[in-house]
């Protein structure tokens, strides 16, 4: 059988970058585990891990687009691509969850529970009598001392907005692409990597605003979730800006045609999962 | 164009020389051999733990290490086995044969696939240096229950992170499997066509995708609350311990699947190759593989029923675990069907699967004993709750993974192993094997708990069997090191067929196979 283009699958060798990042990643942990023992030189390792991450990332993904700009990647490669980012993104979505099951069990079986329902009764008579915060609540211990409640208006409404403009943005810059008009590929771009960061910076302010008011991650449960379902969120927002700043920069360089452009499709596709990750924070963090 | 096809030509040549060759590879047959002799190592160095359990148990009293350190083994053992003995040794088999199987030139994602291999080092350089940490090693048990495990000393971070390292390695095999199966399958390989490890595989895959974020979210709650005050699960500030077990099993369970089910499509590989006959049932075994699966994201809870929950959660939790039996019956029977007839014989690779459906099932029967919730207040946290998973996992998961590389071997090195050390293998093992657990039942039901190093003195005799059975099951894995390394310096060369028996895309290639196999796709008919 003689190959063609279509039934010969490219599979590169002689990868270094994975060891590198395997590396990155051991610095990386291992220096936050000695800072968390209380060495503070742990926080200069962990940066160097990060150096050494970001490294392998420019060397990784340089290497991956230059082989796609040679043209040694035909649809059957794009689809491995394609597949993977979908199975990585619904790995997100489960990590998600299991936070989002933390915020759900807290307010439907922890707090109730210690408030006497079911059967916890006794816990509540015996333990906390005291005890009748529904939510937000920092709990019976009153944990970390206030449960400032963040209402949904009005930085989170206009984080709202100023996402779902995004999410509008970038498909603009999609169908752009599709049809070939590169300035408008661009300035979709640019206006989707502006709103992600101008997100990012809104929701700092809103940390900002929590924290003057005395509600932290040690404010017991609501603390808790609040901080730390927005704060993941909050990374993954910064990490699809930055991801689409590169997708920026190389279709500003001349990257990407009408019918290959999957780097910008896979940076879409993540930008509308942290998009559908914050409605759900919307509604169960904010407003519910 | 032309520099593209100069690039993508020398792809047609060997590996490279030297060392390097093992640590820059994207070949799937380098990374399933480094993954295969990884596990080996780990299994060797998890068993040394296991051994320690055994030699503190022989007798009752305290004798040989702290009660402390006992606990440190216990924990490690199982995170050892479990994250870097079955799941790394069911990944490498899959790198080796997956593309083998379907016609594919080499996995979906190669360079993806050096990366999860070479991060396993790093995590377990990361979780065993925690031996040597001040505080000792984890000793909460390997499911880290809060607040328990939150009280270890310097080796809690490093362990949390060593746990986040295999879960990225995990998911991005899993992808790579996952990728491979859906695009590089060979023009005819339909679905329903695949070979029964391969679907296996492919609903593994899926579940270690869904359910491995759920533990690093799991963990990462349980480092917020040690280092940042966080309050996930501390009833003062409305959170609750309870929690932490049900996020915890809500991975756990369908884990515990990840574990056997590619043991099942290696069994289903196997029995008909030296049973000369067809699977029977292929379908069937897939549906059931499938509904397994399903069913395991729903019985998470059958691991707390001591722990509370309203009645309704005991009885749903308890219903959807005992239908769980319908499927795995489904597969008990149709590898028994698949045997029923045919001509038989009883090479190393079906003694080991043929040990594998029997004492799987003495697990799997234990287990509906523990899915009773009424009984399962008597059952939980004994010895019987230990020998029913090491039943599954051992005789279950072990031998499967024994007989896969039996099976295979001569395909990978052109060697025949040597026939008669593998069956004095497998029959030492089954022996002793059984020595080791069997007993564990009537200790358990007569109310022996775990992961305590002392008991009391009726407990005696059962304990002193499993310890010389734990120390014969373990010395004979020395026999199998034997085997692999005389099969790996020569022997009777193997055809390509390997097996009378054997059909598949695998066995039409020769023994070993090139490095690049299927550069160009068979058409399957």
């Amino acid at each position: 059988m003689a190959s063609t283009a279509d039934n010969h699958y490219f599979v590169p060798h002689g990868a270094y970058w994975p060891l590198v990042g395997s590396i990155g990643l051991a610095t990386t942990t291992g220096g936050l585990a000695v800072y968390l023992n209380g060495t503070s030189a742990g926080m200069t390792i962990m940066f160097a891990g990060v150096a050494i991450l970001i490294v392998m990332m420019f060397g990784w993904f340089g290497t991956v687009i230059k082989e796609s700009e040679r043209g040694q990647y035909s649809a059957w490669e794009d689809k491995s691509f394609r597949l993977g980012m979908s199975w990585f993104i619904f790995s997100e979505v489960m990590f998600f969850a299991a936070f989002f099951g933390a915020l759900f069990y807290a307010r439907f079986f922890s707090v109730p529970w210690l408030l006497g329902e079911g059967s916890g009764a006794s816990t509540h008579s015996v333990l906390w009598g005291t005890y009748s915060e529904i939510w937000p609540t920092n709990g019976p211990a009153d944990m970390g001392g206030s449960d400032f409640h963040m209402g949904w208006w009005p930085l989170p409404f206009i984080n709202t907005v100023i996402l779902l403009t995004s999410g509008l943005t970038v498909t603009i810059a999609h169908h752009a692409v599709i049809k070939n008009n590169r300035t408008r590929f661009i300035w979709g771009l640019a206006a989707t990597v502006a709103l992600g960061f101008f997100f990012v910076y809104l929701q700092a302010v809103e940390y900002q605003h929590a924290y003057h008011e005395g509600m932290t991650m040690k404010s017991g449960i609501y603390g808790s979730t609040f901080f730390m379902l927005t704060g993941f969120h909050g990374f993954h927002v910064t990490m699809g800006a930055i991801i689409l700043l590169v997708v920026l920069i190389r279709a500003i360089a001349g990257h990407f045609t009408p019918d290959r452009h999957f780097a910008f499709e896979a940076a879409a596709w993540y930008w509308h999962f942290v998009d559908v990750v914050w409605l759900g924070l919307f509604i169960f963090v904010y407003i519910l | 164009m032309n520099a593209a096809v100069a690039e993508t030509d020398h792809h047609d040549h060997g590996p490279a020389p030297g060392l390097m060759r093992w640590v820059t590879t994207t070949n799937h047959k380098d990374i399933g051999t480094l993954y295969l002799w990884f596990a080996l190592i780990m299994f060797f160095i998890g068993g040394a733990m296991a051994l320690v359990i055994r030699s503190e148990l022989f007798q009752p009293g305290l004798q040989i290490v702290d009660p402390q350190f006992f606990n440190s083994m216990t924990t490690m053992h199982a995170l050892v086995m479990i994250f870097g003995v079955v799941m790394p040794a069911f990944v490498g088999l899959a790198n080796w044969m997956l593309p083998m199987m379907v016609g594919a030139p080499d996995m979906a994602l190669p360079r993806m696939n050096n990366w999860s291999f070479w991060i396993l080092p790093f995590g377990f350089g990361m979780m065993l240096a925690t031996l040597f940490m001040p505080g000792g090693a984890p000793a909460s048990g390997w499911t880290l229950y809060p607040p328990l495990s939150l009280q270890g000393g310097m080796a809690f971070p490093f362990l949390i992170f060593s746990i986040h390292l295999l879960g990225i390695s995990s998911i991005m095999g899993a992808i790579n499997i996952v990728a491979t199966i859906q695009n590089l399958r060979a023009p005819g390989m339909t679905f329903m066509k695949m070979p029964l490890f391969v679907w296996t595989w492919f609903i593994t895959a899926y579940l270690l995708v869904a359910v491995m974020p759920v533990l690093a979210g799991a963990v990462t709650m349980l480092l917020t609350d040690k280092f940042f005050g966080t309050a996930f699960f501390t009833a003062g500030g409305g959170g609750d311990p309870v929690m932490y077990q049900h996020i915890f099993w809500f991975f756990g369970h369908p884990e515990v699947y990840i574990l056997i089910l590619p043991s099942f499509g290696v069994v289903s590989e196997i029995i008909p190759t030296f049973a000369r006959k067809r699977l029977f049932g292929y379908s069937s075994m897939v549906y059931a593989t499938a509904s397994i699966a399903f069913l395991s994201f729903i019985v998470w809870a059958h691991h707390m029923f001591t722990v509370g929950m309203p009645l309704s959660g005991a009885l749903f939790f308890m219903f959807a675990t005992m239908l769980i039996a319908i499927p795995t019956g489904v597969k008990v029977f149709n590898w028994v069907a698949t045997m029923w007839r045919g001509a038989m014989t009883f090479e190393t690779p079906m003694l080991f699967a043929i040990g594998f459906v029997v004492m799987f099932s003495i697990g799997g029967f234990s287990g509906v004993m523990l899915a009773l919730a009424p009984v399962d207040f008597q059952y939980h946290d004994t010895y019987f709750v230990v020998a029913h998973f090491h039943y599954v996992l051992v005789p279950g998961s072990i031998f499967a993974i024994m007989a896969a590389v039996y099976y295979w071997l001569p395909k990978w090195t052109g060697n025949m192993y040597d026939e008669k050390w593998g069956k004095i293998h497998f029959w030492v093992s089954t022996i002793f094997v059984n020595l080791l657990f069997f007993p564990m039942h009537f200790v358990g039901l007569a109310g022996m708990p775990r992961r305590i190093p002392d008991y009391a003195v009726q407990f005696a005799d059962f304990n002193a069997i499993a310890t010389i059975g734990a120390f014969g099951f373990g010395f004979a894995q020395l026999i199998f090191v034997y085997v692999v390394f005389k099969c790996l310096r020569g022997g009777e060369k193997a055809t390509d067929q390997v097996w009378e028996g054997a059909h598949g895309l695998e066995w039409t290639l020769s023994s070993p196979p090139p490095y690049h196999t299927f550069t160009d796709q068979p058409i399957i008919k």
